[in-house]
């Protein structure tokens, strides 16, 4: 099944032709789609090429659970697609603005409240046609359930940033959208809330969300109407409207607000994590594996904590506003020289946003 | 068609003396147990593709981390390729050795390094066995939730390296969804650890590209995996069908009611027959068609659940609908599903086993098409099907005693595969490429999507030491493959010499 839109278009080809030119000229391109998470990872110097004429619902299968969506198309539309149909995506994606892209979305991989329990953006991505540096349209993956044929550079591009090439168009798993829901706040320190969800995390509960700040436990429960009432009866404490998660997603809630001069960064931590010795204000998230840190702390002292603890640090605040230079927790050499290798390799002359990631590639 | 290594196509490989490799390695780890007497080789000249069998130069038995790099290290400057294998129960030839190369076999790293209820993880060795894993996690009322065929033997290193599925994939995912974190070492010998143990790391998915690479870009050393709370419940329904199509939409309907089971397999006729003599697990043996429905969770809502399907059953025309009444009858219906391949293997001297996947609306179609290929050559085919995320297994059913019989059930899995791809499936759902499945790349790959993958090949083995010729198959070879099924009189790669 297809969803035409008017404003549908394919655009592959004008696209080659762009980044075949800018291969031939060496000069760099700064992918932008809606332009709302520029300020994850560096700036890019370079020219700027848009995905948002490449847009459209180019497959769409409600029974085999399978979406496919050309990069420019607005996260918005796909998402009241999917909603007509009484699916979502499953990994709830932040949108950090109303322009945001499914191009935008996959090539910074990010994941909403649902992702401990449903899994990453990656998780959810079955298949690319990614454009190479050479103008390429190339296709991995596909429109199946598994997939094990040849390297999985679906995922790989997943969260790469563009760095590794352009993602003209995704594959999506798609979920049934859960029969009941219920959102409640429960009144509970912290040392016991983390006890409490590594307990609840053992047992087959309908939790699809879990956040703590300030004294209260917020939970979302999700599922068949009858174990959303049962859990909802254990658990007791005060109905919460559902917008929270929504809120808390998109970063409006007070927490976020920009009166705060103090950078933002994001702790991505195991599970059953205890309480970090950070200075600063903490919002947890994902039952505690992702935590928002309001801190004037050093780089270094927030990023020592965060590796020591088994996780990572990653600033949110631009480096202009008084953010890390370094956005991403910089990695082990290693490592490092086979990120090197995998851009040297598919991306010779650094024309795909050169820098965004890391400043060395 | 012979799929053995061959030169022509799939690379010249280095051609270094036995045994001055051997006396350089024995050199290089004394106290590393390294086989190289042919009697002492021949249990390891295959893994679960058994129709090929190679011997290797020599097998190495390393007990170390540090033996692992030595030995990487020590085949990268002497440029002798290196082929690693787990438990060997890959069915697609992937641990299928070298005579040129050295077969790293990984079976003695088999430690339960930690289970760790509170954070849900295990942290493993490569060479534990993947039931291991949820057995060690039991105790805590965990699991670990792929769950192939294989499980009581194969090793979670060879899953990870194979992207291992089983019945319960579109619930719970594959390997790749369900790993955290992995250690490896590089044919340069450098250790890294992709992943970690929270949710995501910075930088490329690396951890996400090594998952299902067939051994071609490092070897894996450690795992950590996600674990997850056993379901309370689980109720299966059996549903017999007088047509296949039946099934089929049923499968899609069930689907389209908003419900995922935990495990939705398909049968046919000659499945269900085979699976009955068998096991007994009370099939309806003169049904076209039978659907194993398994709906997990809390039981209350797979109350509910099993009262949504069992409506969806009787409106596609479902003959019978039988729900097991105890966790015994539901071990005995699967068990009949869980016995498949070996019922199907009492039918027929030889079976050869494909893994192709579709998207489930073909499924009609398919069925038609494999139907028509085993009239055509004369070879009864059995279908078995994990029909909730589309992965067919259709049994080619051979006699590889008389003369031409194992070439004609390869050339008949090779067009099934085909098929798929036309259908805009894969070749592979969960066995992977290997060996077996390096000519049916070209089908589904254009060049350019295989120079890409020589290009990540590159990035981590850039003299293409590890397990080469499986996998990505080279121009070359799908310049040859391709040559035999010339479409419209057009020539595929006509800049390729041809052998």
């Amino acid at each position: 099944m297809t969803v035409t839109q008017q404003n549908d278009q394919d655009m592959a080809e004008a696209l080659c032709e762009r980044v075949r030119q800018a291969h031939r000229d060496k000069t760099p391109l700064k992918i932008v789609g809606g332009d709302t998470k520029a300020f994850y990872g560096h700036g890019v110097e370079g020219e700027t090429l848009s995905t948002l004429e490449h847009r459209g619902i180019r497959y769409y299968d409600p029974v085999e659970l399978i979406v496919s969506v050309r990069a420019g198309t607005p996260l918005t539309e796909l998402e009241a697609a999917l909603d007509a149909e009484g699916q979502m995506l499953g990994f709830e994606p932040p949108h950090f603005g109303d322009t945001a892209t499914v191009g935008g979305t996959i090539a910074t991989g990010l994941s909403g409240p649902r992702r401990p329990w449903a899994g990453a953006a990656r998780d959810f991505v079955l298949g690319t046609r990614v454009m190479t540096c050479e103008g390429k349209e190339l296709r991995f993956g596909g429109e199946v359930m598994k997939n094990v044929a040849g390297y999985d550079l679906s995922r790989l591009m997943t969260g790469a940033q563009g760095t590794l090439g352009l993602i003209t168009e995704v594959s999506l798993k798609v979920l049934p959208k859960p029969g009941a829901r219920h959102s409640l706040r429960l009144e509970m320190p912290l040392q016991e809330a983390l006890e409490k969800l590594a307990e609840w995390g053992r047992q087959p509960l309908p939790l699809t969300a879990a956040a703590w700040h300030e004294g209260s436990l917020y939970l979302r429960l999700e599922g068949g109407p009858s174990s959303v009432a049962a859990t909802r009866e254990r658990l007791g404490g005060d109905d919460l409207d559902d917008t929270f998660w929504l809120e808390l997603r998109e970063q409006r809630l007070t927490f976020f607000s920009g009166d705060d001069s103090r950078p933002l960064w994001r702790l991505s931590l195991p599970n059953h994590t205890p309480e970090l010795p950070l200075e600063g204000d903490t919002f947890y998230d994902w039952a505690g594996a992702q935590r928002w840190l309001r801190s004037s702390a050093s780089v270094d002292a927030i990023r020592d904590v965060a590796t020591r603890a088994g996780g990572h640090a990653t600033c949110y605040t631009p480096c202009e506003e008084g953010g890390s230079i370094e956005p991403f927790t910089p990695l082990a050499p290693v490592v490092a020289k086979y990120h090197r290798n995998l851009k040297a390799e598919l991306d010779p002359h650094g024309i795909f946003n050169p820098g965004r990631l890391y400043a060395e590639f | 068609m012979n799929i053995l290594y061959d030169a022509r196509l799939d690379g010249e490989l280095p051609d270094n003396d036995k045994q001055q490799v051997l006396a350089t390695l024995s050199q290089a780890l004394p106290g590393m147990t390294l086989l190289h007497r042919e009697e002492d080789l021949r249990p390891f000249e295959c893994d679960g593709l058994s129709a090929y069998r190679v011997l290797p130069m020599l097998v190495a038995l390393p007990d170390t981390l540090d033996q692992v790099e030595t030995l990487l290290k020590t085949c990268h400057s002497l440029g002798v390729p290196v082929v690693t294998r787990g438990a060997g129960t890959g069915l697609s030839g992937g641990a299928l050795p070298l005579e040129q190369g050295v077969l790293l076999v990984m079976s003695r790293f088999k430690q339960i390094l930690e289970v760790d209820p509170e954070a849900r993880i295990a942290r493993v060795q490569p060479g534990v066995r993947n039931l291991a894993i949820s057995e060690a996690a039991a105790p805590y009322g965990l699991y670990y939730a792929p769950d192939p065929s294989s499980q009581i033997a194969c090793s979670i290193g060879g899953n990870v390296a194979e992207n291992a599925g089983g019945v319960h994939c579109l619930k719970y995912g594959l390997t790749v969804h369900n790993v955290l974190e992995v250690e490896v070492i590089t044919i340069e010998g450098d250790r890294m650890t992709l992943g970690s143990e929270a949710f995501d790391s910075p930088g490329f998915d690396l951890l996400a590209l090594f998952t299902g690479s067939e051994g071609m870009l490092g070897v894996v050393t450690e795992v950590t995996v996600k674990l997850l709370p056993k379901p309370e419940t689980a109720k299966v329904l059996m549903a017999s069908f007088d047509d296949v199509e039946k099934a089929g939409k049923a499968v899609g309907d069930i689907i389209a009611a908003g419900i995922i089971p935990g495990g939705l397999e398909m049968m046919d006729k000659l499945a269900i027959q085979a699976a009955e003599d068998f096991v007994k697990a009370g099939y309806p043996t003169d049904a076209e068609a039978i659907l194993l429905c398994e709906l997990d969770g809390v039981e209350a809502d797979v109350d509910d659940d099993c009262d949504t399907v069992r409506r969806v059953l009787e409106a596609t025309g479902a003959t019978e609908i039988r729900q097991a009444r105890d966790d015994a009858e539901r071990a005995k219906f699967w068990a009949g599903r869980k016995n498949a391949f070996p019922a199907v293997g009492r039918m027929s001297p030889d079976y050869y086993c494909m893994d192709g996947t579709i998207p489930r609306r073909e499924l009609p179609r398919v069925l038609k098409g494999i139907a028509a290929l085993s009239e055509e050559s004369g070879l009864p085919v059995a279908n078995v099907f994990h029909a909730g995320d589309g992965n067919m297994h259709p049994l080619i059913l051979f006699d590889a005693n008389k003369p031409g019989e194992l070439e004609l059930a390869e050339e008949v899995g090779g067009k099934i595969l085909e098929l798929c791809v036309e259908a805009g499936g894969s070749i592979t759902g969960e066995h992977g490429v290997g060996r077996e499945k390096i000519n049916q790349m070209c089908a589904q790959f254009q060049p350019d999507e295989i120079t890409a993958f020589h290009a990540v090949k590159a990035a981590f083995d850039k003299h293409g030491l590890l397990n080469p010729g499986k996998n990505i198959p080279t121009l070359q070879r799908c310049a040859e493959f391709g040559a035999m099924h010339v479409h419209n009189n057009e020539l595929p790669f006509p800049e390729l010499p041809r052998f």
